[in-house]
């Protein structure tokens, strides 16, 4: 009963796409500007199947994409979690270190694109350091009010019972700050996912990313390919955030 | 081994630089498996005094000494019991009273048996694999008790255990702990503000004055165990206690209205 009712909630996004494609059908909405959804369907399949450029198929990009965002924010992750937990534990390191990031974090990501081909040339690497950028702050700014949300005499009954540094951190403070760290995880690779195209504009060697894939339906004049690009980035982002949410649900039953 | 609170004093840091003495010239000794209780006017500094007696902070002056060492850290050898209850919510009952061995390498098998006996001690051998927010705030404490146990300490600190319970379960929960000492025979610093609690479980009590908190008075509880809460003896000694207590209230009203003529001056 709850299955079915939870997919009922689809329904309305099937509406307005068939409402979309009535009303492209009947002319009002020009197929050059907007094509219709059949119309994106196709250069879906198209994607799909012959890939563009020809050859270069759609889950190639995919692959290539989910590649760059996903090492970018991991290693947004083990650099901004231990940074993170020690700016929450010792308000010294986080007095000294906070100006940095405050004047560091509100520079967009992509305003480091320039800077990032210099020091990284054109590829890969580039892309996955703006993603990094973009997932650096969110993960290490959770982690710290993750950490400073601990409740004191956690943190005093684990060192009376003998917790050293390492059992403190390891076993009081990451577990405890754990539902912050994953939600920082959560808009993380959101943003990752969204800086994503335009870390590809930096441009892509292996010929595969879903950003590149667009620009180069743009390049051929097919808005009907950078469309259904677009929505793959969507369905993407949106399952990937699903699958964070159900690891969340696992690893705090706890709460 | 004895525990010896020696001159014990502590001030804070008021504003303007004003340094306000909360605790002076303490000093008392509890012996091995003895029940101290300590009570005070509430705000006086009673859980200061047992934050120093655990290391967690330091005096200004005086030093505490457990048997022939001086405490100037939190050590295993004495344990804590807060107020709230400090369960990990993210670990089970068992894992929870395991937290202390296994953090100092105690292997699992050893700490699992080990976590288990302080469980059947505060009688939750059942509750081992629920989580926190299951149980009970009563039980919660209990396990507090038994993960302070299972490290073997030779003293308790209690800093109000059961005021946030309501009152049957803490003449329950009153009940169990002195079931538990005479099984364990920690010595035990029980800090409250209920002189019926302080009655019931203390073999001593020392009443600290309002602030700066100074031993007021100490009192012999020469009653075997288990008592009867309605006894004269009880009772009268309830009545020393309360009439210390109202007699500390009257002199905090004095010395209040004091500063507050001592501040009109200085607007003059």
């Amino acid at each position: 009963m709850l299955r079915i009712y939870r997919s009922l909630r689809y329904l309305p996004v099937f509406g307005v796409i068939v409402i979309w494609q009535i009303l492209s059908s009947s002319g009002i909405i020009p197929g050059n500007r907007l094509p219709s959804p059949v119309t994106i369907l196709h250069g879906f399949t198209e994607l799909a199947s012959e890939g563009l450029p020809p050859g270069y198929t759609l889950t190639g990009h995919c692959l290539g994409s989910l590649k760059r965002v996903l090492s970018g924010a991991a290693i947004a992750l083990v650099t901004a979690l231990p940074l993170g937990m020690m700016m929450g534990y010792w308000a010294r390191a986080r007095d000294f270190l906070t100006p940095f990031v405050e004047m560091i974090r509100p520079i967009p990501p992509l305003a480091w694109v320039p800077i990032a081909i210099l020091w990284f040339g054109i590829g890969d690497k580039s892309a996955s350091f703006i993603i990094f950028l973009g997932a650096f702050f969110p993960i290490l700014l959770n982690t710290i009010g993750g950490v400073l949300s601990i409740n004191k005499r956690f943190i005093e009954s684990s060192i009376i019972l003998g917790a050293k540094k390492g059992a403190l951190f390891m076993k009081v403070l990451m577990p405890g700050a754990m539902p912050s760290i994953i939600t920082g995880i959560r808009i993380a690779l959101g943003i990752g996912w969204m800086t994503l195209v335009a870390a590809e504009f930096t441009g892509v060697k292996s010929g595969y990313g879903l950003g590149y894939m667009i620009m180069t339906a743009r390049d051929i004049q097919r808005p009907d390919q950078i469309i259904a690009g677009m929505a793959v980035i969507g369905v993407i982002g949106y399952t990937m955030d699903l699958v964070i949410r159900k690891i969340e649900d696992r690893i705090l039953r706890w709460r | 081994m004895d525990l010896k609170i020696i001159d014990l004093h502590k001030a804070f840091s008021a504003s303007e630089g004003e340094r306000i003495d909360t605790i002076m010239n303490v000093s008392f000794t509890v012996g091995e498996g003895k029940f101290v209780c300590v009570i005070g006017p509430s705000g006086c500094g009673k859980t200061t005094l047992l934050r120093m007696i655990s290391g967690l902070e330091r005096p200004d002056r005086g030093k505490i000494l457990l048997g022939m060492k001086e405490i100037t850290e939190p050590v295993r050898e004495i344990g804590y019991i807060f107020q709230e209850p400090t369960l990990l919510p993210w670990r089970t009952v068992i894992r929870n009273v395991e937290f202390g061995l296994e953090i100092t390498g105690v292997p699992k098998e050893q700490r699992r048996q080990k976590a288990l006996a302080a469980l059947e001690l505060v009688e939750l051998q059942d509750f081992g694999d629920f989580y926190p927010k299951e149980i009970s705030g009563g039980m919660k404490q209990k396990v507090a008790m038994a993960m302070a146990l299972v490290v073997e300490p030779k003293v308790l600190l209690m800093d109000e255990p059961f005021v946030s319970l309501d009152c049957q379960t803490r003449n329950y929960m009153q009940t169990a702990l002195l079931q538990v000492w005479e099984k364990t025979k920690k010595t035990v610093i029980f800090v409250t503000h209920n002189v019926e609690e302080a009655v019931f479980l203390g073999d001593e009590i020392i009443c600290f004055t309002s602030r700066p908190a100074e031993i007021g008075k100490v009192l012999a509880v020469d009653i075997p165990h288990p008592r009867d809460r309605t006894s004269p003896e009880l009772n009268s000694i309830r009545k020393e206690i309360l009439l210390f207590l109202a007699k500390e209230r009257e002199k905090t009203r004095n010395v209040n209205g004091m500063f507050t003529h001592v501040h009109n001056l200085s607007e003059v």
